[in-house]
This record gives C-alpha cells, structure tokens and sequence, in this order.
C-alpha cells in the first residue's frame, strides 16, 4: 500500500515540452510512472518521446483517462495551469514550480475548497511511491520500496538526505511526500499525517518541517489527538537569523512567532521525537523504527 | 522588497489614500526648498532607511522654521541611525522626508498582510497607534481586531464596517476611513504586496483620516509583472554581497559566523547551517545554490563566500538530485582555479553522478577534506573554523 500515488497512476505532464518538463517527464517513465500524456497550449498533436501532447487539460484527461498531473509550468503561469487542472477535475495535482505569487496561490487555494482535487506543492520536489510511481523530481534510486516508513517534507533535498539515510539503514518507505517550501500550499502536515495512520502499510512516520508559519504546531496537535504510529521529527532552521527568508518563501520567522524551537517543543510536547543533529537522522529511525 | 517611506506615500497618493505634503530631500537646501513649499509650520524631517524605530534613533525631528529644517537636516543625512532593526553598526542615512506636521487627534494603527493559515488577506487595526504592534499583540490583544478577507471575493462594505466599529470611530471619519481600507485594500492586490502598514494612521483635528507613515513589503515572486515597483529598489539598504548573489539567482544571505558553506535546496541548506553550528562553530552565511544550478553558479556562489573576509573554512554539502555531483565538482574545481582558495575545503557529496564527482575532486589536484556524512561534515569544518 501506499498513500495518494501508486501504480494505476496515470500521468499528464503540463509543460511537458520545457527543458525540465522534458527532462524530468522521461525519468518518471524510466522510473515506470504511467505518464499517459501531455500538455502544452498550442502543441496539441505532437509527440514528446511517444508520449501523446495536448492543447489543454480537459482534452488530455478525455482521451488519457488521466487522474493525475504534475506541472513544470513556469510561475507567471503556474496558477493558471493549477486552475485548469482543478477545472478538468483532475484528482490529484502535484504542482513543482518554485516562484508562484503568493497572492495567486490564495486564490488557487480558495478554487480547491469544495473541488474534488488534491493539489501538493508548489515549490515542492513532488511525491514518491517507491517501486510503484515517481511524480516529482526527486532521485529515484534513493529510495527502497516496500515501506513501512511514510515521509512528508516541506523541503526537497533535505527530504532525499533523509530518505537517503533511511534507506542506508535498510529501511525502506511507503510514500514520500514533499509539500512545499510556500507559505500558502495545497496539502498540509495533517493531510499526509492522516493518510499515512489509516494506510495499513504505513507503520511509522518521518516528518520534515523548517521555519516560519505554525504548520508543525498544528501537525502537533493533530498528532497528540489522532496518531498512534511512532514519529520521528526533524525541524530545519535553529540557526536561521529572524526576518529574513531563508530560501524558501515561507521559510521566515516573523514577529517572534515561526521558530524552530517553537516547533520542537510543539512536536515533543506531542510524543514526536525530535531529532536534534540531522546527521543523526539514520540513526534514530533505527532505533525508533527498529522494532517494526 | 522592501521600499523606503516616501516612496510608500508616492504610491499612497496614486490610490488618494491621503498622507502629509512633503517630498523626499537629498541635502539641506534641498530640504529648505521642500519646506517652502510647504508653507507652515511644524514641518518634520524624516530619515529614510528601510528599518523601523527611527524615531528612537534619533531620525525623526520637528521644525519649526526654515532654519531649523536646514539643522535637522543637516545633522540626519550622513548619521549613522542605530535602531533596534539595522543591528549595533546602524545604518547611514543618505535621504530625508521632509512633510508637513498634522494636529492629531487619535493615532490608530493598521496593516494588511496575506494569512498564510487561511489564504485570506488579514486586516490587523487597533486604537493603539503609533506603538509597536507586536508589544500591543502581546500585552492588550483585546486591542487588536482582525478580519479575513476572501481575495476571490475581495473587499466589502461590511469589513470595513468591521474594522470602523472595533476601532470605536467617530461617525464623522467611518466614511472616510472605510474609503481608505479600500484603497489600501486594492493597492494591496494590484501591486501584490506582502505587507502594508500605516503606524500610525491618524485622525486630526479637523477629522480628516491621514497615513502619516507609510510601510510596503513585496512579493519578490510577483515583481515579474510589476516592474514599476521594481525601480523603486534600493541597492544601497542591501549587503553588497546579497546584492551580487542576487545578480545570479543564487539565494544567499550573510550572517555573522565564520564557517562559509554552499549548499543546494533551502532546506538542506538551513539543516547545514545547523548542523554547523551543533558541531561548536557558526554558519558566515546561507547559500542556496538552487536545484538547477549550473557549473557557473556554483562557481559565483564560491566566489561570493571567498569574499568575505570573516570566511574561515567551507563546507560543500550537496545531495545530487537535479544538481548532478560531476556539475558541482566542476563549478568547485574551476572556481578554485580562478581564485586563490586561502581557507580550508570541506566537501561532501551524494546522489546522482556522485562517483563522477568524486573522482573530478580527487584528480583537480586540489587541497581538500572529504565527509562520509553530515555529521562528519560538520565536525571537520567546525574543527578547522575554531582552532
């Protein structure tokens, strides 16, 4: 089992025929992801690799019975394509652009209550069953199927460093999901956190949070209430000076509020452990997850 | 991007949200003219650097002729104003806002942010104007109002309404404010604003409603379509180090520590930045090369992080996922070519084409320590920065 992604995925690629679209649309496919099409305006009935591109997304869904769809489309365009997706009723969106306009993605947000979509991103390396479907840009190989370990992460690299050492452990993962750097994204901590404790598979959790915004306070509390499963939790940025953005959009700590401590001590006041030296992370999943 | 206050108020008067008469001043004379203009008194002088508390500081001062505008003048362009925002080597101030003074009644306080739990523009008011809002927030939050506003729905009558009554307005300035938050509200979404805050707004004697400071913030992601706004930066409010990164897309920031590192991926960089300073030492910056970035950025970014002099040893930590480990090692090696590395090398790499990588480093002839992991990363550098 897994959660939001597996082996039925069908793929549509929007940008499919940019340079990192291209790219990234022919690693998911070596990886054996279903990519059953492919969007880019005024490209419709041509061919990317034997992959079938189409002018809009409706069309693309008709003809592809696609459930699913991850866009490499650049930012001034990102929520547009976003919004198609939402408007074709593609169940699940997994947005990779980095640079979206926080006021659009406000309105994306709003778009998605009471839709039928899931969106996960932006800014965001996308999401991984390992051995059944890659959607996203993250390295395929680091990853070891079979679970029992689910993954949410608001970073990307920081997310293959860490499964990276899970794996170097011997221990593999159902789903890895990266949510975003953003301050305003699709699917949240609680989301995954939710699937992962009702996906049976799923036996122990590895959660990745950072600064800024009280996402992983609310996570904690979702957690304490309604998770069973063992947590293991990272937070990046105790270092990181406030006021300023830390790469990442939603990656500051404002008004005295956002802070790593904050969030570490939200997360052990939950039952979560906290890992504290990130080159320590294998290490603990060991011992915590070793029994499992 | 943060602009100064007299170009706040520029933008104000294009949406006639109203603000003091007053222009912008680059020495005494100049200020003397302004205040002519003007033609009564007070008339205050206003330091402009992007940083709050300049009152405090010293940077704001009332006149109340031709030749105290001329002293205060003087003495303000060139300070060093120290406040609790620029940190203990201030900040020199190169420009003044010289504006007419208002008779208040009441000062209020007002700003919209984008709420990120709720996706909604925040209005914050309170009657508590010209404090520090944050102090207000923590001591009097009954003080404080808050209302969401839907930006697919945008702005009604009956937020204002909202805000007018939390505020406890007199009737006679409701329509006028509620015509302000307005104003203020689509000058908000139309220049995609990150923050707008008036501290304070006032109401004078004479019941008008006016901004009499003026706060913008930016989304550095919508300025592609706002390219006004855009000639309104600063290059002299930013660290000339910043500022050159800028220039390649390369996200740095410099910090006080004397370990330099280059990391790609925000996050891995913050969790470096950390594991730097767990091992006893402290990150001189953050930097993050990005996940596309190419041998050349790599090489600026090294180059950035070799000029600056309190760098005493680099770490490279890079988890190769669309940064391949032989790109990196490439931009390394000929960034170490071009500039004399003085300081010590700590590289750790993984990932994608990382045997590749590998054996670039190892065949570049250059001086440097390899780490297994993170955590020997980290140990190697802070052992070399302290000693």
């Amino acid at each position: 089992m897994s959660v939001f992604v597996n082996s039925d995925t069908r793929l549509l690629v929007q940008g499919i025929t940019g340079k990192e679209g291209q790219f990234h649309t022919r690693q998911c496919v070596a990886y054996g992801t279903q990519v059953v099409g492919g969007v880019t305006p005024g490209k419709g009935g041509s061919l990317m690799d034997d992959i079938p591109v189409f002018n809009g997304v409706r069309e693309a869904k008709e003809k592809t019975h696609a459930n699913c769809t991850m866009i490499f489309v650049p930012p001034p365009f990102a929520a547009d394509a976003i919004m198609e997706a939402v408007d074709a009723g593609i169940e699940l969106i997994v947005a990779i652009t980095e640079g979206i306009p926080v006021l659009d993605m406000m309105r994306v947000k709003h778009m998605l209550k009471g839709s039928g979509s899931r969106l996960i991103g932006p800014n965001c390396p996308g999401i991984i069953s390992p051995g059944q479907a890659k959607i996203g840009i993250m390295p395929g190989k680091i990853h070891k199927p079979g679970g029992p370990i689910g993954v949410v992460s608001r970073s990307g690299t920081l997310t293959y460093e860490v499964v990276f050492q899970l794996t170097g452990k011997n221990i593999g993962q159902t789903t890895c999901i990266g949510i975003g750097g953003d301050p305003v994204n699709g699917t949240n901590f609680i989301d995954c956190l939710a699937a992962f404790q009702n996906d049976p598979e799923t036996k122990g959790i590895v959660m990745v949070g950072e600064i800024g915004g009280n996402a992983e306070e609310d996570a904690a509390d979702f957690i304490r209430s309604n998770v069973t499963k063992p947590v293991i939790g990272f937070i990046a940025g105790i270092s990181a000076p406030p006021g300023r953005r830390m790469g990442h959009a939603g990656a500051i700590i404002s008004g005295g509020s956002g802070t790593a401590k904050a969030k570490i001590a939200a997360l052990k006041s939950a039952g979560v452990n906290v890992c504290e030296n990130l080159g320590l992370m294998g290490e603990m999943c060991r011992e915590v997850f070793g029994g499992i | 991007m943060k602009v100064h206050e007299f170009q706040a108020k520029q933008i104000f008067r294009s949406y006639k949200i109203p603000v003091p008469d007053g222009d912008v001043a680059f020495d005494h004379q100049n200020a003397t003219q302004i205040a002519k203009g003007i033609g009564k008194f007070p008339v205050v002088v206003k330091a402009q650097i992007h940083a709050g508390g300049r009152g405090k500081g010293g940077g704001v001062q009332l006149a109340h002729s031709l030749d105290e505008v001329s002293q205060h003048a003087s003495s303000i362009i060139g300070m060093n104003l120290v406040t609790h925002q620029t940190g203990p080597e201030g900040k020199q101030v190169k420009k003044i806002l010289v504006e007419s003074g208002v008779n208040i009644e009441k000062e209020l306080y007002l700003s919209l942010i984008p709420d990120r739990e709720t996706a909604c523009i925040l209005v914050i008011a309170s009657e508590a104007g010209g404090m520090d809002i944050e102090e207000v927030a923590a001591l009097t939050p009954e003080k404080i109002i808050k209302v969401f506003i839907n930006p697919l729905s945008g702005i009604s009558p009956h937020h204002c309404r909202q805000v007018a009554f939390g505020l406890n307005l007199p009737a006679s300035v409701i329509k006028e404010f509620s015509q302000i938050l307005t104003r203020l509200y689509y000058l908000f979404v139309e220049n995609d604003c990150s923050l707008v805050e008036i501290n304070p707004l006032v109401i004078t004697k004479e019941s008008r409603v006016i901004a009499l400071d003026a706060k913008m913030d930016f989304d550095d992601n919508a300025m592609f379509r706002h390219k006004d706004i855009l000639e309104f930066r600063d290059l002299d409010e930013e660290d000339p180090l910043e500022v050159e990164a800028s220039k390649y897309n390369l996200n740095y920031i410099n910090l006080d520590g004397t370990v330099g590192n280059m990391v790609n991926g925000a996050g891995l960089a913050m969790a470096v930045m950390d594991t730097i300073k767990l091992a006893g030492a402290e990150p001189a910056n953050f930097l993050d090369v990005g996940g596309g970035a190419t041998a050349e950025m790599v090489e600026k970014g090294f180059k950035i992080i070799l000029s600056d002099d309190k760098v005493k040893a680099i770490l490279i930590n890079i988890f190769g996922g669309i940064l391949r480990c032989d790109i990196l090692a490439n931009g390394v090696v000929e960034a170490a070519r071009k500039t004399k590395i003085k300081v010590p090398l700590v590289v750790r790499m993984e990932g994608t084409n990382v045997e590749e990588g590998r054996k670039i480093l190892a065949e570049s002839g250059l001086k440097l320590f390899t780490a297994v992991d993170m955590k020997d990363a980290g140990e190697k550098v802070a052992n070399i920065a302290v000693s």
